[in-house]
């Protein structure tokens, strides 16, 4: 065997271990990091560039002036309310319906699947109108009549329809949420139960919902912070009245339609520094570290 | 004794027809056969897990076939083990008698016994994760037998093991039947685990289970 043959051999080998040669390496491993970097660096660099423009085009002043505000006063308070009762009993709903739709088969559950999904699909003012119309039917009448002699005050343009505008969208997510965490755990596990001597329900209250915790704290985070972002189905189900049913959305709609943008850009920074709190507080508390789970 | 009368179910596509075998009281039974036959559907129809056709199961002379899974005094393991990781050790293995709402001084009693007997007691404090496998099946034996089953069903609880700790977990089993006279019924897939543990060998094929003797050819 001439020695240029097994040279020419040897190059080819070489040539065959690393098809496309160096360029072609580069690309499928540093190029590929760089090219994800990039990706993402362009979205996290808007993000951040919208805050720094909200921050520079307002000053400390319009911070303490809409502070100061009673009527902002009002919406913070009630915006923080309604998201909470909003998110808590999404997850209340989201829940049962997830477990429902992760465990069983019944006979139109690709349907119920889709109709889950319509409150994310919909255009938010058209889940307001849809809200305010069906008030309006007989039955919603009647529904609200008996909501009034039981807690003293209707729900059509009143505080009650904010966290039901709120909770009717929101849901949505968290049933989502909730679907996929049940997915994700075992049906082992609640079998062995059973044959531990639990009903079904205690199975599901013993082991599957303390296995669903994070799932449970993140189907929450999610509901809150979509609840505070909410403002097309309330502007339509609950009008925007200062001092009555005015969130922190229909703050920054009423000033920026009065012209006055410093206050909008403030009181869209403040929900920030709400939802950030808020969001950072649920998943401190709920964290393992935090519940002194040690593995 | 686990008596299966001419049992029929059927899972999807998959179907057994007219399934019968029995296992004498306080026997150790293995159940051997190709992987899909459908041992495990068998063994989760004995433990109530999987919905019957027609036919019967009787444990411990009790007509159990309609019966749910926490009325028939049966202990399971699966063959991952399925341990709950959200509890301790601690807690998985006193799970069943607090279902049963024993007082907690009973449940510890119970805990530690077992804890011994199964060589996990520096285990109690500590969460699922990052138990080896070896603990894990130590750890799902004694959560079914916390509560003293008179049937203990054992779903390959050693395919997923390395040798050493298979025959420490082979030794374990030998002693908890020594001690606790509990009728078991474990599928596996290994003849020379089979022979080591049970006095009674039956063989799943084609649909139809049939005894083999225990010694000889398979």
């Amino acid at each position: 065997m001439s020695q240029p043959d097994v040279t020419s051999r040897r190059s080819d080998a070489a040539k065959a271990g690393s098809p496309g040669g160096s360029i072609s390496r580069w690309l499928g491993n540093s190029g590929f990091l760089v090219a994800l970097i990039l990706v993402g660096s362009f979205y996290v660099i808007m993000l951040l560039a919208m805050l720094a423009a909200d921050l520079t085009w307002t000053a400390p002043g319009d911070f303490i002036k809409a502070l100061s505000s009673e009527e902002i006063q009002y919406s913070i308070r009630l915006s923080l309310m309604s998201c909470t009762v909003a998110a808590i009993l999404s997850v209340w709903v989201a829940v049962p319906i997830g477990y429902l739709m992760s465990r069983f088969n019944f006979f139109g559950k690709g349907f119920v699947d889709a109709i889950l999904d319509i409150p994310i699909v919909l255009p938010p003012l058209v889940v307001g109108l849809s809200l305010l119309v069906l008030f309006s039917t007989t039955a919603g009448v009647w529904v609200e009549e008996q909501f009034k002699a039981v807690f003293g005050t209707g729900i059509t343009y009143q505080i009650p329809s904010v966290v039901l505008a709120q909770f009717m969208v929101a849901c949505a997510f968290a049933v989502r949420t909730m679907r996929t965490t049940f997915d994700q755990i075992s049906v082992r596990q609640e079998d062995v139960a059973l044959t531990l001597g639990c009903s079904r329900f205690q199975a599901f209250w013993r082991v599957t919902l303390p296995e669903a915790r994070n799932g449970l704290i993140t189907a929450l985070t999610l509901a809150w912070a979509r609840s505070l972002g909410e403002f097309g189905p309330i502007l339509v189900f609950s009008g925007a009245t200062r001092m009555k049913t005015e969130v922190l959305p229909t703050t920054v709609h009423l000033e920026l339609t009065t012209g006055d943008l410093e206050a909008a850009v403030a009181v869209s920074l403040l929900m920030v520094v709400c939802a950030v709190g808020v969001l950072y507080a649920i998943r401190h508390f709920g964290s393992d570290r935090a519940m002194g789970r040690v593995i | 004794m686990i008596s299966v009368k001419k049992l029929n179910l059927s899972v999807g596509e998959f179907a057994l027809q007219n399934v019968s075998f029995e296992v004498p009281t306080r026997s150790y039974c293995a159940l051997m056969g190709k992987t899909g036959c459908g041992k495990t559907t068998i063994l989760e129809a004995v433990c109530g897990l999987r919905n019957v056709d027609s036919g019967s199961i009787i444990l411990m002379s009790r007509e159990v076939t309609s019966l749910p899974p926490a009325e028939r005094g049966i202990g399971f393991v699966p063959q991952d083990g399925a341990l709950f990781s959200s509890m301790t050790v601690e807690e998985n293995l006193g799970f069943s008698l607090a279902v049963r709402n024993r007082p907690k001084g009973v449940v510890a009693e119970r805990v530690k016994e077992l804890a011994e007997l199964l060589g996990i007691s520096s285990l109690l404090q500590r969460r699922i994760q990052g138990l080896s496998g070896g603990e894990k099946q130590r750890v799902a034996l004694g959560r079914a037998l916390a509560f003293e089953p008179g049937i203990l069903c054992l779903d390959e609880p050693l395919s997923a093991l390395d040798d050493d700790t298979k025959t420490g977990l082979v030794d374990l089993l030998a002693r908890v039947r020594e001690e606790t006279g509990v009728t078991t019924l474990h599928i596996t897939h290994s003849l020379q685990e089979a022979r080591s543990l049970c006095d009674m060998l039956l063989v799943m094929e084609d649909g139809q289970v049939r005894e083999l003797p225990v010694e000889g050819e398979a």
